[in-house]
């Protein structure tokens, strides 16, 4: 008796139908983050009883993977660190080799908040996005939480670079709030980006002809750990992204157009 | 005064070293975050090589009026080391997680070896 347990939270709302005939996978990129892991987990849970958890731990020195697994997640162990980009790939990967129709993807650190899986979850399920991104700056203004000043206007610079280069208003090109379908899936296990992925990824998608939709969300604070972003890094990965993003646009998407779901 | 067919093909060997390195990330047979130290390399040695009036100065700074190009050389060489300390650097770190890998894959063995075993 699936999804009949759906436990009583204030913004939870009940996934939608159509959800529980597809395989679907959460995948949860954690580095260091034991002390917000279970929650995220929990409140996958209770967003969706038949989701599968996997958490990609990418090389913590904490006790990140043992938490996860004692919450009875799947952990993907990784023995460095490989980034970000190449932590979110494994669980792509881990995804697409299982058969998954279905993605979402939530940090470990407890920003992204599952009960608005809903809303990211929308577009897919109604078939009008192969990509789903929870956008910080999609919708009006909201009381959530709001990063720094700087970290903003980094945020907009580029976002307003990939709408220019895509042909599509994009305003959140660094969210990591996402839902796939088999296509999208698909498409990132066989090729995402690193160091500082979802810029580029935003580009590929569109370069494969995907349809990626922005949803608004509302992020929360990060409930522990440290952000993996320092100042001298951020200005280090804004070269790394231009650069990418310009030799990109001479770059002829080289992976087949078409994955059959 | 630096002669001008110096400029010429320092000019045109660091916009060929570009360039190269550009079409290599294209074909992503450089991957960005290694391909930034020779961008640097590449434009400064363009500038260098392409501004004249400016090499000079900066020869005169260092005190190599005799010989303007002397400062294409020294520059091109401190880049060079810059970028061979960085691939040390490198090499050490995959060298360390090579070993990781290594021995990850026998720990995986044993255990499979081991869930073998049990099974027969």
């Amino acid at each position: 008796m699936p999804d009949s347990r759906v436990v009583e939270r204030p913004a939870s709302v009940a996934a939608p139908p159509a959800l529980a005939e597809l395989r679907r996978v959460a995948i949860v990129p954690a580095l260091n983050e034991e002390a917000t892991v279970p929650g995220v987990i929990d409140e996958l849970r209770a967003f969706d009883p038949g989701l599968d958890v996997v958490v990609v731990d990418d090389g913590s020195v904490d006790r990140t993977a043992e938490v996860a697994a004692a919450k009875g997640a799947r952990v993907l162990r990784l023995p460095f660190n490989l980034g970000i980009g190449g932590a979110v790939q494994t669980g792509f990967r881990f995804a697409f080799e299982n058969g998954y129709e279905l993605a979402v993807r939530v940090d470990g650190d407890g920003q992204h908040d599952p009960s608005q899986l809903t809303a990211v979850l929308e577009p897919v399920l109604r078939g009008d996005a192969d990509i789903a991104v929870g956008s910080r700056f999609a919708g009006e203004e909201h009381d959530g939480y709001r990063s720094s000043r700087s970290r903003r206007v980094g945020i907009r610079v580029l976002a307003s670079v990939v709408s220019r280069i895509v042909g599509q208003r994009v305003t959140d090109t660094t969210s990591g709030f996402q839902a796939l379908n088999r296509r999208g899936i698909a498409l990132f296990a066989r090729d995402y980006p690193h160091d500082y992925p979802e810029v580029e990824a935003t580009v590929m998608v569109f370069r494969h002809r995907l349809r990626l939709v922005e949803v608004p969300v509302a992020m929360r604070e990060r409930g522990g750990g440290r952000s993996s972003i320092t100042a001298l890094r951020s200005i280090y990965y804004m070269v790394k992204v231009v650069l990418a993003l310009f030799v990109g646009l001479f770059r002829r998407p080289d992976l087949p157009e078409e994955v059959q779901p | 005064m630096t002669p001008l067919v110096v400029s010429i093909l320092g000019s045109l060997a660091s916009l060929a070293l570009l360039l190269v390195v550009l079409e290599l990330i294209r074909s992503r047979r450089l991957r960005e975050r290694y391909a930034l130290l020779w961008l640097a390399t590449g434009v400064v040695l363009t500038a260098l090589s392409a501004w004249r009036s400016g090499l000079n100065t900066i020869a005169g700074w260092v005190g190599v009026e005799s010989y303007p190009p002397a400062v294409l050389f020294a520059v091109g060489i401190l880049f060079i080391l810059a970028v061979l300390l960085h691939y040390s650097t490198v090499i050490s770190r995959l060298s360390d997680q090579n070993v990781l890998l290594a021995q990850r894959i026998a720990l995986l063995e044993e255990q499979l070896r081991g869930a073998a075993g049990r099974r027969g």
